[in-house]
C-alpha cells in the first residue's frame, strides 16, 4: 500500500511511529487491517501501560496500606506513586485531592451522593443538554432524594451550550453546576473556564466531567478553578476500572463518606467510627491497584508527547474527515461548534447508523453507532442515532480513507 | 464487498426497508405495544386487530429503526395477517430459533422470512431483527404495553 501522509505535512508529529506502541492496532479484522475509530468509547493501550501492569502483577502485588511485609510496601509505593503522577498531571495542589474511583461514572456518583446529602427542596442543580447519562442520572437521583430541582441548559443548533440561557438558569438557588468539558456525542468543547466563573459568581459548586478531555488536551484543575474534575483511565490509554475524582480539599474534608468499609476508617467501634484522612476517606475497600499502576504508566507515556503537536494532528484528522465526509451524498455532521475535539458524529442520508456500523465493520473499521449514552442530545437534533468516528493521536489520514471507503459501500448497498 | 454483507442486506430486506408494508397507525387496534431496543434507542409501535374468531385481522407498525428491524417487522406484518394466535406464536418461535441459530432455516416453512437468515452471522444485530417479533409476542400473550428486547 502506498504510504499516505500520516498528518498535515510538516506537523512533526510522528503518529505512524507512535502507533507501533499499541500492539492491538496491528490486529486484522475479517482479513482487513483494523481501523480503530471508537476512541471516545475507549482508547487502546500502549505496550508501556500493558507492561507496567504486567510487571506489577508479576513482581509487586499485595494489598496496600495494610501489611508490614515487603510486597505490601512495594504495592503501596506503586499505588501511591500513581496518585502522585495524577496530581502532577492535572496540577492539583495536593495529593489528598486525588481520589481513585472506578471511572468517571463512580466519581460523579460519589459527589452526587455525598455533596447531595446537603441538598434540600429549595436547591437547584444545573447541568447542560450535552451531558453523558453518567452526568445526568446521578443528579436526578440526588434530586429525588432531596427534593432539589434539576435544571438543564439548552444547546444552540451547532451543538454548543447556549451560554446566555446557562447564565439565566444560574440563580442564588443553584448549589451545583455539573458540566462536561468535551461532549462525547458531538465533540463540542465547552468554555468551561467561563462557565466555572459564572457558576462561582452565583455561589455554586462546580463539577467538570473530563472523561473526553483528558486524552485531547492538558488539564490544569488549579487554573480551571473548578471544585471537582472527573475522568476515566480507559479513555486516556490506561486500563478500565480505574478513574479519578479530583476534589478541592476543603470541600472533601467537609463531605460525608460515600461508601463505608476498610481503608476509609481510622477506628471502628459499634458506637463511634472515625474516618480516615483524605483521600482514603473516599476509597473504601481494596482499590484497583493494578489499574492505578496502569494509569500512572499512561500518564508517563502522555507526558512524553508534545501536546501542541498532538492537538494539531488530531485537528488535522478531524478537518480531513469532515471534508471527506461532506463529499458523500446525503452526509450530515451533527455538532458543528467552533471548538471541537476530534469527534465526528454524522448521519448519511436515510441509512440508519446501525447499518452503517455493520457495513464499515466488515471493512475493519470500528465506529460507534447509536445514542452514545446521550439520548437528550439525539432528541435535540431529532435523530434516533448517529454514527460517530472518534480519533486518537495514533490515527492516520488513511484511517479516514478506509472509513470513507466503507461508507461508500453503504451508499452502494442502499441505493 | 463481502458476501456476508450481501447475505445480510438481501434485496428483500432492502426492499422492505425502502418501502415498509403495513406501515402506519391502526385506529381500531385491539392491542398497541411499544417495543424499544435499549441498545440503540430504536422504537417501534405495533398495532394488532383481531377478528371475531380471534384471528389477526389487521396489523400495522410505526417507528424508526435500522434496515434490519424495519424490514423484519414489515415482513412479519405481511405474513401474520389471517393467522390464529397459536399459529402466530408458533411462527414467532420459528423465527426466534432461526435468528439465534438454534434451528437451520427451513426455506419452505420460512418462505419470504428466509431473507432474515443472514442476520445469524451478525450477533449484534439479532436484537434488531427480533424487535417487531417480540412486540408481537407481547401483544398476543400479555396485557403489557411496553417491551424491551433486552
Ligand atoms: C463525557 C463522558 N462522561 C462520562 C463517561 C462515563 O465514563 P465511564 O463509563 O468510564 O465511567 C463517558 C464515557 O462513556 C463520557 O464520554
Amino acid at each position: 500500500m502506498s504510504q499516505a501522509p500520516a498528518a498535515a505535512p510538516g506537523s512533526g508529529f510522528d503518529a505512524r511511529q507512535l502507533r507501533r506502541d499499541f500492539p492491538i492496532l496491528a490486529t486484522e479484522v475479517y482479513g482487513k487491517p483494523l481501523t480503530y475509530l471508537d476512541n471516545a468509547a475507549s482508547s487502546q493501550r500502549p505496550a508501556q501501560v500493558i507492561d507496567a501492569v504486567a510487571h506489577y502483577e508479576r513482581h509487586l502485588h499485595a494489598n496496600v496500606h495494610r501489611g508490614v511485609h515487603y510486597l505490601s510496601q512495594q504495592a503501596t509505593d506503586a499505588y501511591e506513586g500513581a496518585r502522585d503522577r495524577v496530581q502532577a498531571f492535572v496540577n492539583a495542589s495536593s495529593r489528598q485531592e486525588i481520589i481513585f474511583t472506578r471511572g468517571t461514572t463512580e466519581a460523579i456518583n460519589l459527589v452526587a451522593a455525598s455533596l447531595g446529602q446537603a441538598l434540600g427542596p429549595d436547591d437547584e442543580i444545573l447541568i447542560t443538554w450535552l451531558e453523558h447519562h453518567s452526568n445526568i442520572v446521578p443528579w436526578q437521583l440526588a434530586c429525588q432524594r432531596s427534593g432539589a430541582t434539576l435544571k438543564v441548559a439548552p444547546l444552540l443548533d451547532d451543538g454548543s451550550v447556549d451560554l446566555l440561557a446557562f447564565e439565566r438558569l444560574l440563580t442564588e438557588r443553584t448549589r451545583i453546576v455539573a458540566i462536561s468539558h468535551i461532549s462525547n456525542a458531538l465533540g463540542t468543547i465547552n468554555p468551561v473556564e467561563t462557565m466555572v466563573d459564572l457558576a462561582q459568581q452565583a455561589g455554586a459548586k462546580t463539577l467538570i466531567d473530563g472523561a473526553q478531555a483528558v486524552p485531547h488536551q492538558r488539564i490544569d484543575v488549579s487554573a480551571l478553578n473548578c471544585d471537582f474534575y472527573a475522568f476515566s483511565g480507559h479513555k486516556m490509554y490506561a486500563p478500565t476500572g480505574i478513574g479519578v475524582l479530583y476534589g478541592r480539599a476543603e470541600l472533601l474534608e467537609e463531605m460525608p463518606p460515600y461508601q463505608g468499609g476498610g481503608e476509609m476508617i481510622r477506628t471502628v467501634s459499634f458506637t463511634d467510627t472515625t474516618f480516615n484522612a483524605l483521600p482514603y476517606k473516599f476509597e473504601a475497600g481494596t482499590p484497583n491497584i493494578s489499574g492505578a499502576v496502569g494509569l500512572g504508566a499512561s500518564i508517563d507515556y502522555l507526558n512524553n508527547l508534545d501536546y501542541a503537536l498532538l492537538e494539531a494532528h488530531e485537528t488535522d484528522l478531524l478537518e480531513y474527515a469532515q471534508a471527506q465526509l461532506l463529499e458523500l451524498p446525503g452526509a450530515k455532521i451533527i455538532g458543528t461548534a467552533q471548538r471541537k475535539a476530534s469527534v465526528m458524529s454524522f448521519t448519511l442520508g436515510d441509512i440508519h447508523a446501525h447499518d452503517l456500523g455493520t457495513i464499515v465493520d466488515r471493512e475493519g473499521v470500528a465506529i460507534r453507532t447509536g445514542h452514545h449514552c446521550a439520548m437528550p442530545v439525539m432528541e435535540r437534533f431529532a435523530v434516533p442515532a448517529t454514527a460517530r468516528a472518534s480519533f486518537a493521536f495514533y490515527n492516520l489520514r488513511e484511517d479516514v480513507d478506509r472509513l470513507m471507503a466503507g461508507l461508500t459501500q453503504a451508499l452502494e448497498i442502499f441505493t | 464487498m463481502s458476501d456476508s454483507l450481501l447475505d445480510l442486506y438481501r434485496e428483500v430486506i432492502l426492499d422492505h426497508n425502502r418501502d415498509p408494508r403495513n406501515f402506519g397507525e391502526l385506529d381500531d387496534a385491539d392491542r398497541v405495544v411499544e417495543g424499544v431496543n435499549p441498545l440503540c434507542g430504536d422504537r417501534m409501535t405495533l398495532y394488532v386487530k383481531k377478528d371475531k374468531d380471534g384471528k389477526i385481522e389487521d396489523v400495522c407498525f410505526t417507528g424508526s429503526g435500522c434496515a434490519i428491524s424495519v424490514a423484519s417487522a414489515s415482513l412479519m406484518t405481511e405474513r401474520i395477517k389471517g393467522l390464529t394466535n397459536d399459529e402466530a406464536l408458533e411462527l414467532f418461535e420459528l423465527v426466534h430459533d432461526v435468528l439465534t441459530g438454534e434451528q437451520e432455516p427451513d426455506p419452505v416453512r420460512l418462505d419470504k422470512l428466509a431473507a432474515l437468515a443472514g442476520v445469524r452471522q451478525y450477533p449484534s444485530r439479532i436484537k434488531c431483527a427480533s424487535l417487531g417479533w417480540h412486540a408481537l409476542k407481547t401483544a398476543l400473550t400479555t396485557t403489557d404495553a411496553k417491551i424491551s428486547t433486552e
